[in-house]
């Protein structure tokens, strides 16, 4: 009796194996993948390179477009309706592109000049656009001074400019600032050179 | 000479400790950020499941999902965007990024379903860095703006 049962349950076990087997081998046999390359919005050199086993193949222009099944990689030129109709929804969650901003400062400070401190506002209302506002903030200085000063200043800027945010009502945890010297100029120069260019906070809120 | 030996011992100790802490704490680190969650949208971190809501951090190997009724939209800290629309499964595989030179890595599954990508700063510094792998392929990211779409069984 014993022994007839156990002879049961691995028929029944063997049969529940080849089902889930076939049903595997047909989800394989017809998934299919499909890749489109979209078009660029600030014109760069875009392109996807799509790998099956050994074969290669380049999208690198707008709506170029692959399909990959077992059967190999098919390369097409998609519809903005086709993409539309299979990725509206993925589209529709892209978030924001982050936005930056950049302020200057007086010579040696960390005050805004006049004309920064007027962008202030822009920078707020960006920051207000976004649900879950992420904000870095880069202090940058000139050439004029030591590195250990420049470095000390540029973290100063970062922290006034983060400080001013907070005192707006900007949520701690959500502005992270810090200094990056006289190491990346945004106009190179010489050592020693004061460059009202280079003296300045980089903001980027996503 | 023993005192000597004891003393190596502990800086050979004291050296590996540290090892272990930059790897936690690497390990720990921010990768990322939900910023758009509609529907159902679930995080898979360590074998537990987290409901994904706006503003949550991501970590690495982060396995997110959404279901029927679901989308979601990330923002990577080397500015990538990841969205899905629903159905749809992606696995953070791996990600490395230096603020600084903008050198890093970024490889992300997905599974099944629809992705949208804007590639970031990790692919615009080294065509190779960035990898989108399906079932059947491995995409190389050379930039920028590109979908994906697996059907799901």
């Amino acid at each position: 009796m014993a022994r007839s049962a156990r002879r049961a349950a691995r028929w029944w076990t063997a049969r529940a194996v080849a089902a889930v087997a076939a049903i595997a081998l047909t989800a394989c046999a017809t998934r299919q993948e499909t890749v489109v390359l979209l078009p660029e919005k600030d014109g760069h050199d875009a392109a996807v390179v799509v790998r099956q086993g050994d074969t290669q193949s380049v999208l690198d222009k707008p709506y170029a477009a692959a399909q990959v099944d077992r059967a190999g990689t098919r390369t097409y030129v998609a519809s903005p309706a086709e993409v539309d109709r299979l990725f509206g929804p993925a589209l529709a969650a892209q978030p924001a592109r982050p936005a930056r901003f950049t302020l200057y400062f007086v010579e040696g400070t960390d005050r805004l000049t006049e004309e920064s401190a007027r962008m202030f506002d822009s920078v707020l209302a960006e920051i207000a656009r976004n649900a879950v506002p992420d904000i870095v903030v880069v202090g940058h200085t000139d050439r004029v001074g030591s590195d250990a000063a420049n470095d000390v200043l540029a973290r100063q800027r970062a922290e006034a400019v983060r400080a001013a945010l907070l005192q707006r009502g900007i949520a701690a945890d959500s502005v992270a600032a810090e200094g990056r010297g006289e190491r990346e100029p945004l106009v190179p120069t010489a050592d020693g050179v004061a460059e009202p260019r280079n003296r300045r906070v980089e903001i980027v809120v996503r | 000479m023993r005192i000597r030996r004891t003393s190596y011992a502990t800086v050979r100790a004291v050296a590996a400790a540290c090892a272990l802490a930059l790897v936690a704490t690497a390990a720990a680190e921010d990768i990322g950020q939900v910023k758009v969650a509609r529907g159902t949208v679930t995080i898979e971190r360590a074998g537990t499941q987290l409901p994904g809501n706006a503003g949550m951090r991501l970590k690495r190997a982060d396995v997110v999902t959404t279901g029927v009724d679901g989308s979601v939209g990330i923002t990577m800290s080397d500015n990538s965007l990841v969205s899905a629309g629903p159905n749809s499964t992606i696995a953070l595989d791996r990600y490395e990024f230096d603020p600084t030179t903008h050198q890093g890595r970024f490889d992300a599954t997905l599974r099944k379903g629809s992705l949208a990508v804007v590639s970031g700063r990790i692919a615009k510094q080294s065509p190779d860095a960035m990898t989108v792998r399906t079932p059947a392929a491995v995409l190389g990211v050379r930039g920028t703006e590109f979908v994906v779409h697996v059907d799901g069984p």
